[in-house]
């Protein structure tokens, strides 16, 4: 599979100084590592390691699909999409779709355990560090060549998905979208680098496909409801659309934080 | 030598020029120029200098003036930019019926068709909206207030226009993206149903313009970095046809100065029947017309009309019922020249309708100075002297650092390996370090 520049280049500074003993596991050095590899074994995650945070909002240096009729799905999924026959079957309404999105899928792990749950899907991963989408293209190569006829589903694609999903997915082309990871930012200048918020949340919504989950199971999860009441973006949507409200709540919130303040000092000094 | 010469525009520092723009009333009463911090207004009903007044309790804009527009039934014009202002004005009185403080700095404003909502964009992607007061009522305390809607992630909004049916808000940014929504009943309530995308350029995207049929279906035009210029089905997001405009550029420029930077796409402007598109490219001497077909859904080459040598428009307008096509061409002024006066040159195209411009035998003609409508006092209030062909030299230079500055701000960086390699060098947070 080609692999982009970036990533050669980067996994040079790993291969220099975490060699020497396996030589199986990081692998060579540009395009022959699936050679260098006995079929099937698996990489290891000490080779691919990355900083945790990868700044969002840089801008990238990584190619980019400049539409979703130019995401070449044969790269991908070449059991579903054979390479060449691939400009025909993009435009054909029949051909399988990417279902499935993991949105900062890290090391792999939901995907690959997602892929057997639902053998008939396509899924893909989306990760902003070069490493780490290095590491889960080995793992699911290897896992395709060691278990013939699995795993063909699943592929990872490293991209800046805050940036860039519109330009991988049609409207309402997503099943479902997941985001596996605790995203505080508790700053308010970082509040931007979150995935979720509430700009972003217009594009996911984009993308995804309306009804999929039928209205008696949105009614009956308890956490739907909680949504719109015990959230921050609920919170600020509350405020702007009845400021009056947002303001009298907090008004009487803050007046009973200052009554039992008052009544707990008097009780401690009457004690005393 | 993509670092080098990022770098030495750094140094000179011709970092934040703001380009001339103008505007003209869509029934013909008025043209605007906006220059730095200057607003000037004719009034070509009256034939004369309009002096603007300001009641809502703010001096004129005291940074360079970075986006203006009409709204669609000439009742109120908006002027914005990097004093974090919005100033909404009534063109009847042409004085100020509200200022709009905004948290950073204004790149793009327009007014909703029915001149109820102010919309304004900053360079971090989001989008504001305002209601707009009512004239003469300045204190009103109600919704001066401005209400995120909603955003593209942190790109500069280069452009934003309401369609014609006021049904969509469109807003077109430097991650190559035209965003179309759905502008709803209720705005303040946020717009987050997004209708398309329209995908396809491959940089920024400079600006955007809707044309129609007469009968009814509109379409969108949009040009961009890569010297293209697209036209778009923009409730389903399909690219309809693209006009490469660097190849017939490329032949009439010399051959030193077709390098891709240099060609970016400056301003477009259609004519009111959808039949012709005015496009003003960044180190073009020149407009080039291009005939759009909106019934075959093509756009063509036809015609170029080179102006003189150092005359490169770099902001275009047209009213359309006098069809007059108006360009300017001026910038800010340069961090060392503060004390002198903004000077801006100005030309008309007369005949910007179908017909008498497409016919091929029909040679377009610039007006000359002294058949521009109310000739001198007109030149003189928006040029700010007469005396500009000597100011030749000082124009283009000017010209030639504001592309360096725009360049900077839409393209992104190409950073080398080496470089990107030195900059991580100072990371102490690697663990594998043997």
């Amino acid at each position: 599979m080609p692999l982009p520049d970036e990533a050669a280049g980067g996994n040079s500074v790993a291969m220099t100084s975490g060699d020497g003993a396996n030589g199986g596991g990081g692998g060579g050095g540009g395009g022959g590592r699936g050679h260098h590899q006995g079929a099937g074994k698996l990489p290891r995650k000490r080779f691919y390691r990355a900083r945790a945070h990868s700044n969002p909002l840089s801008d990238s240096h990584f190619p980019i699909p400049i539409s979703p009729d130019e995401v070449d799905l044969s790269q991908h999924y070449p059991r579903y999409f054979p390479a060449g026959e691939g400009e025909s079957r993009d435009g054909d309404a029949a051909a399988p779709r990417i279902r499935f999105a993991d949105v900062g899928c890290g090391f792999g792990g939901l995907l690959v355990g997602l892929s057997t749950l639902f053998p008939d899907t396509l899924m893909i991963g989306m990760e902003l560090r070069d490493k780490v989408t290095e590491y889960v293209k080995e793992r699911i190569l290897a896992l395709r060549a060691s278990n013939s006829g699995m795993y063909d589903n699943i592929s990872v694609v490293r991209t800046n998905s805050m940036k860039y999903i519109p330009n991988y997915f049609r409207r309402a082309q997503l099943l479902k979208m997941f985001f596996l990871f605790p995203d505080p930012h508790f700053k308010e200048k970082n509040h931007r680098r979150r995935v979720i918020s509430m700009q972003l949340l217009d594009e996911y919504a984009y993308v995804m496909e309306v009804g999929v989950i039928p209205e008696e199971l949105l009614k009956a999860d308890p956490v739907v409801k909680l949504l719109s009441t015990a959230t921050e973006e609920a919170d600020h949507t509350i405020a702007r659309i009845f400021p009056l409200q947002a303001k009298a709540i907090n008004f009487q919130n803050k007046r009973r934080e200052s009554e039992e303040r008052r009544t707990s000092r008097t009780r401690v000094s009457e004690e005393v | 030598m993509e670092d080098t010469a990022v770098e030495e525009a750094e140094v000179s520092g011709a970092a934040e020029l703001a380009p001339a723009l103008v505007a003209a009333h869509p029934l013909g009463r008025s043209v605007a120029v906006a220059v730095g911090p200057e607003l000037r207004v004719f009034d070509l009903k009256a034939g004369s200098v309009v002096s603007l007044s300001d009641d809502s309790g703010g001096g004129s804009h005291s940074d360079a003036i970075r986006a203006i527009s009409f709204s669609a039934n000439g009742v109120l014009f908006a002027s914005a930019g990097d004093d974090k202002l919005v100033k909404v004005w009534r063109t009847d009185s042409w004085c100020c019926i509200q200022t709009i403080t905004s948290e950073k700095r204004v790149s793009t404003v327009a007014i909703s068709n029915d001149g109820m909502y102010i919309t304004f964009a900053d360079k971090f992607g989001l989008i504001w909206l305002v209601t707009v007061g009512q004239s003469g009522g300045g204190q009103e305390s109600t919704d001066n207030n401005s209400v995120s809607i909603f955003g593209h992630y942190c790109s500069i909004i280069t452009s934003m226009k309401f369609s014609p049916d006021g049904l969509f808000i469109v807003t077109a940014d430097r991650d190559f993206k035209i965003r179309v929504t759905l502008f709803p009943k209720k705005p303040l309530r946020g717009a987050h149903e997004i209708q398309s995308f329209c995908l396809g350029h491959t940089e920024f995207v400079s600006c955007i313009a809707f044309t129609c049929l007469s009968e009814g279906s509109s379409f969108l035009l949009s040009g961009g970095g890569d010297s293209t210029v697209r036209l778009w089905d923009y409730i389903n997001g399909c690219l309809l046809d693209t006009c490469q405009v660097r190849d017939k550029a490329g032949e009439l420029l010399e051959p030193n100065e077709t390098e891709d930077n240099n060609l970016a796409i400056a301003d477009i402007c259609p004519t009111n029947d959808g039949s012709l598109v005015a496009v003003a490219i960044q180190s073009f001497n020149g407009i080039m017309l291009l005939a759009c077909d909106l019934v075959a859904k093509k756009l063509s080459f036809l015609k170029v009309i080179t102006m003189e040598k150092c005359y490169i428009p770099i902001s275009l307008a047209s009213s359309f019922s006098a069809g007059l096509l108006w360009t300017v061409m001026g910038a800010s002024n340069m961090p060392n020249q503060a004390g002198s006066q903004l000077l801006t040159r100005l030309h008309i195209i007369p005949h910007f309708k179908n017909g008498i411009l497409a016919s091929s035998d029909h040679v377009p003609t610039v007006l000359v100075d002294s058949e521009v409508p109310h000739g001198e006092k007109l030149l003189l209030a928006l040029q700010g002297s007469l005396d500009i062909a000597k100011q030749d030299e000082v124009l283009a230079s000017m010209q030639a650092a504001l592309k360096v500055s725009m360049h900077k701000m839409l393209v992104k960086k190409h950073y080398s390996e080496e470089r990107r390699e030195h900059r991580k060098r100072g990371r102490n947070d690697k663990k594998i370090k043997k």
